[in-house]
């Protein structure tokens, strides 16, 4: 079939299906929920060490690849590990479910992959040059996602998320017993540790563009579509 | 709103709730019955360190080993958390290169035994050159020699139902407050018994510096630094760590810290 962009979303509109499916709502906001978490008790394990170094080990008088401009702060860390891996299996089970319910919905399908005629660098610097020129976007095209949205979402779902867990678990001496290239295919312990750090600043700038998005869209609109499924206005059909 | 709660919808979630927290309890039952629960398993953040600790244990082989490193990979510097203690009794100790000092293994076995440096070092020794990794972020490279904790256990012939053992070291003064505890702490049988697990009293070729453990510090490779726990005078073999301190396994675990390092 030719698929065309937002066409799912437009025919399922026109169905009175939702907007965002209710394995898409439940997920999303778990998932903010753990990214809160994960970040916040990140950032206090973080602290405990703000240098960051490349292969297998780095201390206090070695070379390092950055020194964070921020102290050295202790006694932050030991409670925050535990609050770290208690989010990081909420994001971990609640990603999978997404993923699950995404290939059964054919979410990923209908709502995130780009058309074929949209990807070339016409649509997408289109996309780019229109936000950057402030223009105020139509309804009707805010009912599906652009191509500059869609591979964002592609790249955070199948990429950024994925390489946190990677790097994550890439830290774990229990997990590298047994997969050891996990960690040496990328240099070692340091220079995954340093990944880790690099991919949740990444994942951190998406969440500050998605939500400075929102206030430009309509937040209050938005969040609760993303709550019960329907802008305000959108009707259920009988 | 008739749309939103429906009759078949209020069945549908009530079943599954009801199946769910029915399905949860029977793998919490099962785990237990495994030993798939760690000693820090109370609160909610006990659920996090309860699946991190039997996921572990269900994926990782008992016997996958840690990596090890050639010698030129050997770190200049070993940092140290948690400097040598003061009082007196080690002080004497480290003065008379630990001659009188004993480390006494019993609890759950057959045959208490109590060991001098000498007689530890008279059994069969075990080198490994690895990452210690600290769980604040920096890590080392550095080459252990001791004997293996499995050959020591095997002496003492632990019983059967022993699932534990407990470290119990000097106290020494933490480097930050000052504050003098015994960081006690305890493994499982499977990381006990594991090949790299090591009663180590050399590091890099030389006698162990009083600051990384002297004379004896426990070397467990696929577990975090605070895991290898320095100083060490006593070993005791239990099956529940429900006896010992707060009930978390580990001193550093009642301080927040996962009583299983191995994440």
């Amino acid at each position: 079939m030719n698929y065309q962009p937002g066409v799912g979303a437009l025919l399922n509109e026109a169905k009175g299906a939702p907007r965002h499916l209710a394995v898409v709502r439940i997920t999303h906001w778990l998932i903010a929920a753990a990214v809160l978490g994960l970040t916040a008790s990140g950032i206090a394990i973080l602290v405990a060490h703000p240098r960051l170094y490349w292969g297998e080990t780095g201390a206090v008088g070695t070379d390092s690849l950055v020194d964070l401009p921020i102290p050295f702060i202790i006694g932050l860390s030991p409670w925050n590990r535990p609050i770290h891996f208690f989010f990081a299996w909420l994001l971990v089970l609640t990603a999978l479910t997404y993923v699950a319910g995404g290939w059964a919905t054919q979410h990923f399908r209908k709502d995130l992959l780009p058309a074929k005629t949209d990807l070339n660098w016409h649509s997408i610097s289109g996309v780019i040059s229109h936000h950057l020129r402030w223009k105020r976007i139509r309804a009707d095209e805010a009912g599906s996602y652009n191509v500059v949205q869609q591979l964002t979402y592609l790249a955070v779902v199948f990429v950024l998320f994925p390489a946190i867990v990677w790097t994550g678990l890439a830290m774990s001496p229990g997990v590298t017993a047994v997969f050891p290239a996990v960690a040496t295919t990328v240099g070692g312990h340091q220079s995954v540790r340093t990944l880790h750090f690099v991919v949740a600043a990444l994942l951190v700038l998406f969440v500050v563009v998605h939500i400075a998005m929102l206030f430009l869209v309509g937040f209050t609109s938005h969040v609760r579509a993303m709550i019960t499924g329907r802008m305000p206005g959108e009707r259920r059909s009988r | 709103m008739s749309g939103l709660l429906t009759r078949r919808g209020l069945v549908t979630a009530g079943v599954a709730t009801v199946a769910g927290a029915a399905g949860v309890g029977a793998a919490v039952q099962l785990a237990g019955r495994y030993g798939l629960i760690p000693p820090d398993r109370a609160g909610i953040l006990g659920v996090g360190e309860s699946l991190t600790y039997s996921a572990q244990r269900l994926l990782i082989s008992n016997q996958a080993l840690a990596r090890e490193f050639p010698r030129s990979d050997i770190s200049r510097i070993a940092p140290v958390n948690g400097p040598a203690p003061k009082d007196e009794t080690y002080r004497r100790l480290l003065a008379g290169s630990f001659k009188d000092w004993r480390l006494t293994v019993d609890g759950m076995v057959a045959t208490p035994l109590s060991f001098s440096l000498e007689q530890l070092k008279n059994l069969p020794r075990d080198t490994h050159i690895n990452l210690h990794s600290c769980e604040e972020g920096w890590s080392y490279v550095a080459e252990w020699t001791g004997v293996r904790l499995s050959s020591v256990l095997e002496m003492v012939k632990p019983r059967s139902d022993a699932r534990y053992v407990v470290f119990v070291p000097f106290a020494n003064p933490n480097q930050h407050t000052g504050i003098v505890r015994a960081l006690w702490d305890s493994l499982d049988m499977a990381d006990a018994l594991h090949p790299q697990t090591l009663l180590a009293y050399a590091m890099n070729g030389d006698a162990l510096p009083a600051d990384h453990g002297a004379p004896v510090r426990l070397r467990v490779a696929r577990q975090l630094g605070y895991k290898n726990t320095k100083y060490l005078s006593r070993l005791i073999l239990t099956d529940s760590m429900d006896r010992f301190g707060k009930r978390a396994g580990s001193r550093s675990a009642e301080g927040g810290n996962a009583w299983y390092g191995g994440i």
